[in-house]
């Protein structure tokens, strides 16, 4: 029988740091995608409030409550990022084991903004994108999830699969900024 | 071109697929005649102004978005979600 060996992304990237902006990978652990069957939205929401503090999240938006995170991700789907869902969420909602599945990179520093415009078609600003805002969007031509964690902080949630195309696409962004 | 998606908000074309006219949503009767489903599978109008049509928010939040665009400007009129336009009907 063939014994699979999972492979961390931070064995097959390394992070940079550039005088302005660091990109780092970061480990989310536990990643599930819950999506609420028809009719269950406030049931789920309110479960969630009461095993995880964190409620579902509106459109274009992200709830935290310590590690704990409820990530919009798509129409009536959210990541419940850093914990375990508590098993009575299955009565009311579809969970799907994502964890394996996303790679996260984080951008930080005051020049966070110049790399991202090379490679985003939405505004980030932030008088259009606050801390707590989130969107799915391109990066170049990769599906991904951006979030505002904090004013000089993203989160960039791709595919596993295509994690080396990321970091290389987000790298010459960042190299672009200091030539 | 931009698209204002009813749940992500202003985006860039970039990120929607075009499936084509919206008249996909409106399927005939099973029993309906010959003419009638030759009609919805294969003939379509070619307008030079307001076309209704589907759109796929590909690279947003996957919904499925009836866009109405005057074909001669790129003018996106109104973008609704295909759900709500079909509840409606």
């Amino acid at each position: 029988m063939v014994e699979l060996v999972a492979n961390s992304v931070s064995d097959q990237v390394s992070g940079r740091h550039l005088e302005g902006v660091d990109l780092r990978i970061i480990d989310l652990q536990c990643v599930t995608s819950i999506m609420p069957y028809k009719g269950q939205d406030e049931v789920v929401s309110n479960l969630l409030l009461k095993a995880h503090g964190v409620k579902f999240p509106e459109p274009n938006r992200v709830i935290m409550s310590g590690l704990v995170r409820a990530l919009w991700f798509s129409r009536r789907q959210v990541f419940l990022i850093g914990v375990t869902p508590d098993p009575g969420l299955t009565k009311h909602a579809a969970l799907v084991d994502q964890s394996d599945a996303w790679v996260v990179i984080e951008l930080e520093g005051p020049r966070v903004l110049e790399v991202l415009c090379r490679l985003v078609p939405i505004d980030l600003r932030t008088s259009q994108f606050r801390q707590n805002h989130t969107a799915r969007t391109q990066l170049i031509h990769m599906m991904v999830s951006i979030t505002r964690v904090e004013k000089n902080c993203f989160h960039i949630m791709g595919f596993r699969s295509t994690a080396m195309s990321l970091v290389q696409h987000v790298s010459r962004a960042m190299s672009a900024i200091v030539t | 071109m931009r698209i204002v998606c009813p749940i992500c908000g202003e985006r860039d074309s970039r990120e929607f697929s075009c499936r084509g006219s919206a008249v996909s949503l409106w399927r005939p009767a099973f029993e309906a005649s010959d003419d009638t489903w030759n009609d919805y599978v294969h003939l379509r109008e070619n307008p030079a102004g307001e076309s209704s049509e589907l759109w796929h928010h590909e690279a947003g939040c996957s919904s499925w978005l009836v866009v109405l665009r005057d074909t001669r400007t790129h003018e996106v009129i109104k973008c609704e979600l295909a759900e709500e336009v079909k509840s409606e009907s």
